[in-house]
C-alpha cells in the first residue's frame, strides 16, 4: 500500500534539552520530519540517540521542567501542538493521536480493571453514555484480537500475559479512533511469536483504519517488516532517511551502514565477523561540533569533526547528512554519484 | 566442534526441576530434559520466556538443586560431589548473566569484583593485582578501570566486567544467560566478536541461553529448542534451520525480524496462536498441543518422544511417527 502524500504531522526544527544537575542534557537537537496519512514510519536508533524524547515531544509527554523546548514547531493537522493550551492539549492526546508504550508490564494501572482503563479515554467527554462507552471498548478489545471479551474486561493487568497486555495498550491507544498511533518500541519485552503476532495486527489495523503510524524502535528487523518510510536518529539528530528499500538496499549514511553491519542476519556465514561499531554514543551533555558520529566512523575526514554536515537530498526521499555526499569529498563506496540520482527508483 | 567419538562434556540427563507453588500446585519448570555438550562447542538453549532455559542453564551450575536427573560435568555427577571437588568445579563452570546492571555489586570495585574468585581459590594480592589487569585488558578494558565502581560503566563495559570475573579462575565451560539481550545493537557485535574470540583462543565451551534466533545461528554449532519445560528438537544448527522438524521450532523460525525489508513483507509466516500456556500442573501430552495448528486427538493424550529424525537431529512430536 502506498501512501497518500497528505502530511498528518509535521515537526520542524525541533529542539528539546533536559535541565539535570550535570547541565543541560541535548537529548533533540534540530530533528524535522513529517508522517504522512496511511503510513509507517520508522524511527530507529541506539538507546540515547533521542528517539523516545521526540516521540514524547509530540504530545508534550517529557516532564517539564526539567524537560523544555529550544524551538522549532510540531504541526499536527497543521495546528502547532507547542502553542496549544493544556486544555487543547489533552483533547489530543489519546483522542486524536494514540501512544502505545514500550512496557507493557508497568504502564497499565495495577488496580484498575482493564475494561476501566479502555474506557478512561471517554472520561470527562460529554455526548457519550456508558453503556456507548463499554461497547466501544468491548469492540475495540474484539479488533485487537483479544477473546472472551466480556470476561477480559473484568480482569486485572496481572492476570493477562505480556502479549495480552501489550494489545489492551493498542486498544487504549485505538479506542477514540486517532488518525495517528505513536509505538515506543512496543514489541522490545515480548517474545518473538509473541512480537510477530503484534507487528501482524498493526499492519492490520492500518489497513482496516487507515490509521498512520510511528514505530520507535531499535530492531531492523521489525523496521523492514512494517514500516514504508525510515528515519535513522543518532545522537539527537536524524542521520538518514528514505523509505524503507533506499535504507536498506542503497545505504547512504555510515552509521545505517554500521548498524546493518552489526546484526547477525539468518543468512550471516559462521565463520564470517561481525562488525560492530566500535566504541560509544556521543555524550549528549557536550554534543561534538562536528557530525555526532564523526568519533566512531570508518569514514571521518577532518571537516566532520568542525562543522556539522549538511543534508544531502539523494532522491525525492532519500537523505542523508553526511560530509561523503559533498562534490569535495573523496570517493568511496558510500558516495552516491550525483548522476545516480535520476536511476534510483 | 562436535565429535561422536569423545566423551561429551557435560551430560544432562532427564533433568527436571520442580516448584513448590503451593501444596497442590506443582511449577514444572524443567521436565524431563536430556542434551550432551562436547569440548569447545557451543550449545544454544533457545525458547520463549518461561520455557525454562534458564533454570536448566542455573542448575547445571547448581545455583538450583534439580529435583531429579542428574548433570554429569567430566564424568562426576555435579550433585553429589564432596567439598572439594564442588570447589574444583566452581573453578571449572563460570556463569555469565543476562542483566549486566543487576549482576554486579554496586558497591565493590571493578577490581574486587573480578579479583573476588581469585581470592576465594587462594591467590595473594598481588598475584590477584596482576591477574586482574591481564583479565580486563583480555576484555578490552584497561587497569585505569580497576578502582571504579560498576555505575561508572556503560551496559557493554559491564557485560565486559561480568565476562572478565567469569574468565578470572580459567573455566573450561561458560554458561552464558542471555549475555546480549540487554545491550544495544551496535554493542551486540561487539560482546560476540569477544565471545567467539575467546572460545577460539582459550578452548571454552559455551551453553549459550538466548531466544534471539539470529544470533543463535551465528554463533552456536548446535542448538536446542525447549518449550515449557521440555525438550522439542535438538540439531546441529546449519541442519535445525533448514530443515525444521517440529511444528513450534518452524513457527519460531519464521518470526524470526528478518532486516531486509522485501525478505520480511514476503516472508510467508507460520501463526502461533495464543500464548505460553501455564508450566503449573501441566497436562500430561505434548506441552505444545494447544497452539499447535496440526494437533491431533493423540497429541492431546500421549506425551511425545524424542526420535531420530535425521543422524544427529532429534524431535519430539508424534506427526513424525510414519
Amino acid at each position: 500500500m502506498m501512501a497518500e502524500k497528505e502530511n498528518i504531522l509535521e515537526l520542524k526544527n525541533v529542539v528539546y534539552s533536559f535541565h539535570t544537575y550535570g547541565g543541560e542534557v541535548k537529548a533533540v537537537r534540530d530533528v524535522s520530519f513529517e508522517v504522512r496519512k496511511g503510513e509507517i514510519l520508522g524511527i530507529v536508533g541506539e538507546s540515547g540517540c533521542g528517539k523516545s524524547v521526540t516521540a514524547q515531544c509530540i504530545l508534550r509527554l517529557n516532564p517539564e521542567p526539567p524537560g523544555f523546548f529550544g524551538g522549532g514547531e510540531i504541526l499536527f493537522k497543521g495546528r502547532d501542538i507547542l502553542k496549544m493550551s493544556n486544555k487543547e492539549i489533552r483533547k489530543v492526546r489519546g483522542g486524536e493521536i494514540g501512544f502505545v508504550f514500550q512496557d507493557p508490564m508497568t504502564s497499565l494501572n495495577p488496580t484498575m480493571r482493564v475494561g476501566a482503563q479502555i474506557e478512561e479515554v471517554f472520561l470527562g467527554r460529554t455526548g457519550v453514555t456508558k453503556k456507548e462507552v463499554k461497547n466501544r471498548a468491548l469492540e475495540i478489545m474484539k479488533l485487537v484480537g483479544i477473546s472472551d471479551v466480556e470476561k477480559r474486561y473484568r480482569q486485572y493487568p496481572h492476570e493477562l500475559s505480556g502479549g495480552m497486555k501489550q494489545r489492551i495498550m493498542i486498544a487504549i491507544a485505538l479506542v477514540s479512533r486517532p488518525s495517528l498511533i505513536i509505538c515506543d518500541e512496543p514489541t522490545t519485552s515480548l517474545d518473538v511469536t509473541i512480537e510477530a503476532q503484534i507487528l501482524d495486527l498493526l499492519l492490520e489495523l492500518r489497513e482496516k483504519l487507515g490509521t498512520s503510524i510511528i514505530m520507535i524502535t531499535h530492531d531492523l528487523g521489525v523496521i523492514a517488516r512494517l514500516c514504508d518510510r525510515v528515519i535513522v536518529m543518532y545522537g539527537g539528530k536524524v542521520v538518514e532517511r528514505g523509505t524503507a528499500d533506499e535504507l536498506f538496499y542503497d545505504t547512504a549514511h555510515p552509521y545505517t551502514k554500521g548498524l546493518m553491519n552489526s546484526i547477525a542476519k539468518l543468512d550471516t556465514a559462521k565463520g564470517e565477523k561481525l562488525q560492530p561499531i566500535e566504541g560509544t554514543p556521543p555524550d549528549l551533555f557536550s554534543p561534538p561540533v562536528g557530525c555526532p558520529f564523526a568519533a566512531r566512523c570508518d569514514y571521518c575526514m577532518d571537516v566532520c569533526n568542525e562543522m556539522p554536515p549538511e543534508v544531502y537530498q539523494l532522491t525525492d526521499e532519500h537523505a542523508t547528512c553526511c560530509w561523503l555526499q559533498h562534490e569535495m569529498a573523496p570517493d568511496n563506496d558510500m558516495k552516491k554519484k550525483p548522476e545516480k540520482k535520476g536511476e534510483v527508483r | 566442534m562436535a565429535n561422536e567419538t569423545k566423551q561429551p562434556l557435560v551430560q544432562v540427563k532427564e533433568l527436571c526441576k520442580y516448584f513448590h507453588v503451593s501444596r497442590t500446585a506443582e511449577l514444572k519448570a524443567v521436565d524431563g530434559v536430556s542434551f550432551d555438550i562436547y569440548k569447545g562447542e557451543t550449545v544454544s538453549l533457545v525458547g520463549e520466556s518461561g520455557c525454562g532455559k534458564s533454570t536448566t542453564g542455573r542448575c547445571m551450575i547448581r545455583l538450583y538443586e534439580p529435583t531429579k536427573g542428574q548433570v554429569i560435568y567430566d564424568g562426576k555427577d555435579i550433585t553429589k560431589l564432596s567439598k572439594e571437588e564442588q570447589k574444583a568445579f566452581c573453578k571449572k563452570v563460570q556463569m555469565i548473566f543476562q542483566n549486566p546492571y543487576a549482576s554486579l555489586n554496586p558497591r565493590m570495585t571493578v577490581k574486587e569484583i573480578v579479583g573476588e574468585g581469585l581470592k576465594q581459590h587462594g591467590m595473594s594480592r598481588e598475584e590477584v593485582d596482576k591477574k586482574v589487569e591481564a583479565l580486563l585488558e583480555t576484555v578490552g578494558l584497561n587497569k585505569d578501570h580497576m578502582s571504579r565502581f560498576p555505575h561508572e560503566f556503560s551496559g557493554g563495559q559491564r557485560q565486559r566486567i561480568g565476562i572478565a570475573r567469569a574468565l578470572s579462575v580459567d573455566p573450561e565451560f561458560i554458561i552464558c544467560d542471555e549475555p546480549i539481550s540487554a545491550l544495544d545493537v551496535s554493542i551486540q557485535a561487539q560482546v560476540i566478536n569477544m565471545l567467539k574470540h575467546l572460545q577460539e583462543t582459550m578452548g571454552l565451551t559455551y551453553l549459550f541461553i538466548a531466544h534471539d534466533l539470529s544470533v543463535v545461528k551465528y554463533i552456536s554449532d548446535r542448538v536446542v529448542v525447549m518449550y515449557l519445560g521440555t525438550l522439542v528438537e535438538t540439531a546441529e544448527t546449519e541442519e535445525l534451520y533448514a530443515n525444521p522438524a517440529h511444528p513450534y521450532t518452524k513457527a519460531l523460525l519464521s518470526a524470526i525480524p528478518e532486516a531486509d525489508p522485501k525478505k520480511a513483507k514476503a516472508n510467508e509466516r507460520i501463526p502461533i496462536k495464543g500464548e505460553i500456556p501455564s508450566p503449573i500442573n501441566p497436562k500430561n501430552c505434548c506441552r505444545f498441543a494447544e497452539r499447535c495448528q496440526y494437533a491431533t486427538d493423540r497429541c492431546f493424550s500421549e506425551m511425545p518422544k524424542l526420535r531420530e529424525v535425521a543422524p544427529g537431529h532429534m524431535a519430539a512430536c508424534h506427526l513424525l511417527d510414519k
